[in-house]
């Protein structure tokens, strides 16, 4: 037990190494020269307008551009070890300051699309397994057939169009009350409800041909107790990664959607900081969407033994 | 009054390959206190016959004929009357104890859910019927036992604990299906004097499934020999083993380690497409012209000896 924490404990360090250091380097072989994007950024505040020579000098001196790449690199992952994850090149916070502030955004956001795809997906997987091949498990299916193959962009313009814009219910854009939660949590739900509501059902399915619930049959169960007490928990087991996965994702921020809805969260914090070059909040923000997933998987497997005894225990 | 009898049973179920009659036209009974046991090799239908009684088989198979029991019909029972016999009059000890065990679910919760079902007992009163029965079962340290999972008993102790569960609400028929597969010697041994007790404790009747003969030796009263999905002997024990009277039985018989070990020449024949004439025919010495096109009933061949052959017309 405490040798696989060790060996967990190791990968996980690698994956930050291995990770960070391919961002690092991926950044620095983007097309245009680093120093005039952001001079561009910095001193004219457009991207539309030439900056000067000196300008251009003054970035490359500020932020020692003219260094090596393994000098820089070096210099970073040495404060990041120290906690220090620099400051941003445009706003000049710090790093860290950047993502905490952007996190109760994505985290709210996050947590309420999971919930939802865990409320609609797993009862309305059962549901559809319960009643395998009847009209019910053709809606269902069929729905979220439809639910994972609607891209997530047009799903959020859709919506936005009723509810917004025609019935006036809610706010296009922004972020705020629970008004402005709604449109994006319902656009990034919806696709993972879909994911979950198959999983749900397919490992419902497969879990109701195993041997013991024959035997449970035998022993008077009835179907609804088979379900309940037999079959539900061992349909769940695969259920969970991929809601842990899920998690994992929608807290590393979800470009587009917060991109479309104005939501300030990590994951516009990521594409403005990549289209103004800044470095240090780029490598601040893979690190966080990095060790999110790992922490998440982390949790996932401690939460495995509870659920599956021949998992972990002793 | 028999206890159990089953007229014409058929089940077929349908394959990519086409209709599987895995179980063709059986007839048999099984009396108050008394055990049968149903041999046969490996794909002869015999699972799925004992699977039909209870009717556990999945849904698109399709069985026909009459199961009475205690004068009712188990086929024409409603899901929910059949409920209230499954585990409480009739029992089924499944093969496979691994797979026919819950591995989320305790040890003691499981054989503790027909307490609860069938009697009414409180989950405590049951988990304390259930530490019981792991007693009457032998497993040791039963308290602590309970509490583990499937996955932490043996292989003996699992089918062990799948004997408790079977026996949980003192059933009038109990139906075990392959006890002893997959144990070894010496834990099958156990096993057969453990049920030997039990069988003579409860009173229950019981229908043992297996292609071991010397545990149908050790427990059986009669014998129907399986064969392509019908019986081709129907015998009691003594003179099944002394006087087998079907060729299939003498071949099965003479296969036995004991016995000279001698294997039964060709395989058994498909179930989707049988001989027309006698099933065995193909693999037997003593097939004549009329073994070949001939389809033979059961002949009887002295009191309480039945054979499918036409020696015996």
């Amino acid at each position: 037990m405490f040798f696989n924490f060790v060996k967990r404990l190791g990968i996980f360090c690698l994956v930050l190494i291995i990770s960070t250091t391919l961002v690092f380097f991926m950044l620095h072989s983007l097309p245009g020269e680093k120093a005039v994007v952001m001079a561009k950024y910095i001193f004219l505040g457009s991207v539309e307008l030439n900056p000067s020579n000196e300008e251009i000098q003054l970035v490359k001196d500020k932020f020692d551009l003219d260094r090596s790449l393994i000098s820089q690199y070096i210099s970073w992952a040495g404060a990041a070890l120290h906690g220090d994850l620099g400051r941003s090149y445009k706003s000049n916070d710090p790093v860290s300051q950047e993502i905490l502030i952007r996190l109760p955004a994505t985290i709210t956001l996050a947590f309420v699309s999971v919930l939802m795809s865990l409320f609609i997906g797993i009862p309305l997987g059962i549901l559809a397994a319960v009643k395998q091949n009847s009209i019910t498990d053709y809606i269902c299916s069929s729905t979220a057939v439809l639910g994972i193959s609607m891209p997530n962009f047009w799903l959020a313009l859709l919506l936005m169009l009723v509810f917004s814009l025609k019935l006036n219910l809610t706010p296009t854009i922004g972020y705020g009350g629970l008004s402005h939660l709604i449109l994006p949590a319902v656009t990034l739900g919806t696709a993972s409800s879909a994911v979950i509501m198959r999983l749900t059902r397919s490992s419902m399915l497969e879990v109701m041909r195993q041997d013991y619930i024959r035997a449970a049959r035998g022993k008077g169960l009835s179907r609804k107790s088979i379900f309940i007490t037999h079959a539900l928990r061992n349909a769940l087991i695969p259920v969970i990664t991929i809601i842990g996965l899920e998690f994992g994702h929608l807290l590393g921020g979800t470009v587009i959607i917060e991109t479309i809805f104005a939501w300030p969260g990590i994951g516009r914090l990521l594409i403005d900081s990549i289209s103004a070059r800044d470095i240090p909040v780029i490598q601040g923000c893979v690190l966080f969407i990095t060790l999110m997933y790992m922490l998440l998987n982390f949790a996932i497997d401690a939460v495995y033994p509870l659920i599956d005894p021949r998992i972990g225990g002793n | 009054m028999s206890l159990l009898s089953v007229e014409h049973l058929e089940s077929q179920f349908v394959t990519e390959d086409g209709i599987v009659k895995a179980v063709d036209d059986v007839s048999f009974e099984i009396a108050n206190n008394e055990t049968l046991g149903l041999v046969g090799e490996s794909g002869c239908g015999k699972t799925v016959l004992a699977l039909s009684i209870l009717r556990l088989l999945s849904e698109n198979t399709k069985t026909r004929g009459i199961i009475r029991y205690r004068g009712r019909d188990l086929l024409q029972l409603s899901e929910d009357d059949l409920m209230a016999i499954r585990g409480r009059e009739i029992a089924q000890i499944f093969q496979n104890p691994l797979s026919s065990l819950n591995p989320v679910l305790t040890v003691g919760f499981q054989i503790s859910e027909p307490f609860m079902l069938h009697q009414g007992l409180k989950r405590k009163a049951a988990r304390i019927k259930a530490v019981e029965m792991l007693e009457r079962v032998r497993i040791p340290l039963p308290e602590e036992r309970a509490r583990e999972y499937p996955h932490e008993f043996s292989g003996g102790m699992r089918q062990r604990a799948m004997i408790a569960m079977g026996l949980a609400c003192k059933p009038s028929l109990i139906i075990a299906d392959e006890p002893t597969r997959g144990l070894d010697v010496t834990i099958q041994a156990q096993v057969v004097e453990l049920m030997k007790e039990l069988i003579k404790e409860s009173c229950a009747s019981m229908l043992i499934i297996t292609h071991d003969l010397s545990l149908a030796a050790e427990l059986c009263d009669k014998i129907a020999v399986m064969y392509s999905g019908e019986i081709l002997e129907y015998a009691g024990i003594q003179d099944f083993f002394r006087k087998p009277a079907h060729p299939y039985s003498k071949c099965f018989l003479e296969s036995l380690p004991a016995r000279g070990m001698k294997p039964i020449r060709g395989i058994s024949p498909s179930l989707i497409d049988p001989p027309p004439g006698c099933r065995f025919c193909p693999r037997c010495d003593h097939a004549r012209e009329e073994c070949k096109h001939v389809h033979p009933d059961l002949m009887k061949v002295k009191e309480g000896q039945y054979a499918r052959c036409h020696i015996y017309a």
